[in-house]
């Protein structure tokens, strides 16, 4: 069995948090005039600081400019080659800028986020505290529109 | 990803996950989802590939336009291919050490190289890239039969240990390999199956398993189907 065949069966058989309804909030304005930001789960951080302990449950600041990225997941369970040879591939950062460039989208946020994807598995710090408090910062940035991406 | 995306929109924002295990978000019922069955990591799919990135992209953003909570999988699937990447490997140059140490000191220029390029290096999680040859000269001992009490890594935690050493393989080859971008997980088949250091961390972890030490020290010190 291939390694991501075997991962995502460890998906399909884990438990995943639950959510009654799933909420929905319309873009309000033309994407031509919103502004985007990038968050993603690889925990990505910036050369030389400290990056992500084991089940961290918090967020780095990912400046727009900032291209000496680490990807600093603890899983060995996929591939890395891809973000080592282009980081877009995960963190799609060059993309945004050509699309506001070409005024597909209006913005590109100067802040991005990255979370850790080992979370502890109730993910309630990640529902109620660093969740929150991350969004809170994307629209004290006025950010409209958040493209998550996953390793 | 996809209990943030909940998160984000109770809180007023929009937004668009790139899913990457239809399972996951199936059951998670995120509010905009592009399924994109491309190999894990990669979530745009294809490095280096600006187009194709791009047109990942919009498909998302297409996604805004819907009124309701919607998943549409993107027509392209990319699998993984785990036939090692094809990359020359440094000769023999001391016989006096074991064969994994000669050949990381060999790799070394091909890593500084790559860090060079790239402005950043992945290697340093618990050990620099000058402990590299030093730590698989413990994981050599540990597969001759050391007591891994006794023959301490240069950090405690092998886990993250075994990360640096692939990590350094790994930016290391890439800038060896010749021609397209290697395919998702190649490189990790080359490191695991043509490498000296692969082939010293497996059995390094072999050796774990049957002194009985503890199932997460040596499990996650390789991917999990390994």
């Amino acid at each position: 069995m291939s390694g991501d065949t075997a991962m995502r069966e460890v998906g399909n058989s884990m438990p995943v948090p639950e959510f009654e309804t799933t909420a929905f909030t319309p873009l309000a304005k033309p994407l031509s005039e919103s502004t985007v930001a990038i968050v993603t789960s690889a925990a990505l951080h910036r050369h030389g600081e400290d990056g992500f302990t084991v089940g961290d449950t918090g967020f780095k600041d990912i400046d727009r400019a900032d291209r000496n990225l680490v990807l600093g997941h603890w899983s060995p369970n996929f591939d890395r080659s891809g973000f080592q040879l282009d980081l877009n591939v995960v963190y799609p950062i060059d993309r945004l800028e050509e699309l506001a460039a070409d005024g597909v989208i209006g913005e590109v946020a100067e802040t991005h986020f990255a979370f850790a994807g080992n979370q502890p598995d109730t993910v309630s710090e990640l529902r109620l505290d660093t969740g929150p408090n991350c969004a809170a910062k994307l629209l004290a940035a006025g950010v409209d529109v958040v493209v998550l991406t996953p390793v | 990803m996809s209990t943030l995306a909940h998160v984000f929109e109770a809180a007023g924002l929009a937004t668009i996950v790139l899913g990457s295990n239809l399972s996951v978000v199936e059951r998670m019922n995120p509010p905009r989802v592009l399924h994109c069955e491309f190999p894990l990591g990669r979530p745009l799919g294809k490095p280096g590939d600006a187009a194709f990135q791009r047109d990942v992209l919009e498909r998302g953003f297409a996604l805004l336009d819907e009124t309701e909570p919607v998943l549409v999988h993107h027509p392209e699937t990319i699998e993984s291919d785990e036939t090692p990447m094809a990359c020359s490997l440094p000769p023999r140059y001391n016989p006096d050490l074991p064969a994994a140490v000669d050949e990381a000191q060999g790799l070394r220029a091909a890593y500084d190289r790559a860090v060079e390029k790239r402005g950043a290096t992945s290697v340093g999680r618990v050990i620099s890239a000058d402990q590299v040859p030093e730590a698989l000269g413990v994981l050599d001992q540990w597969a001759n039969g050391a007591a891994w009490k006794d023959t301490p890594l240069p950090d405690p935690n092998p886990i993250a240990v075994c990360h640096d050493i692939r990590t350094y393989y790994e930016e290391a080859g890439l800038e060896l390999a010749d021609g397209p971008p290697p395919a998702g997980r190649a490189a990790e088949a080359w490191f695991h199956e043509e490498t000296e250091a692969g082939k010293t961390l497996m059995a390094a972890r072999a050796a774990l398993k049957e002194a009985d030490a503890p199932f997460p020290m040596w499990f996650y010190m390789a991917p999990g189907h390994r």
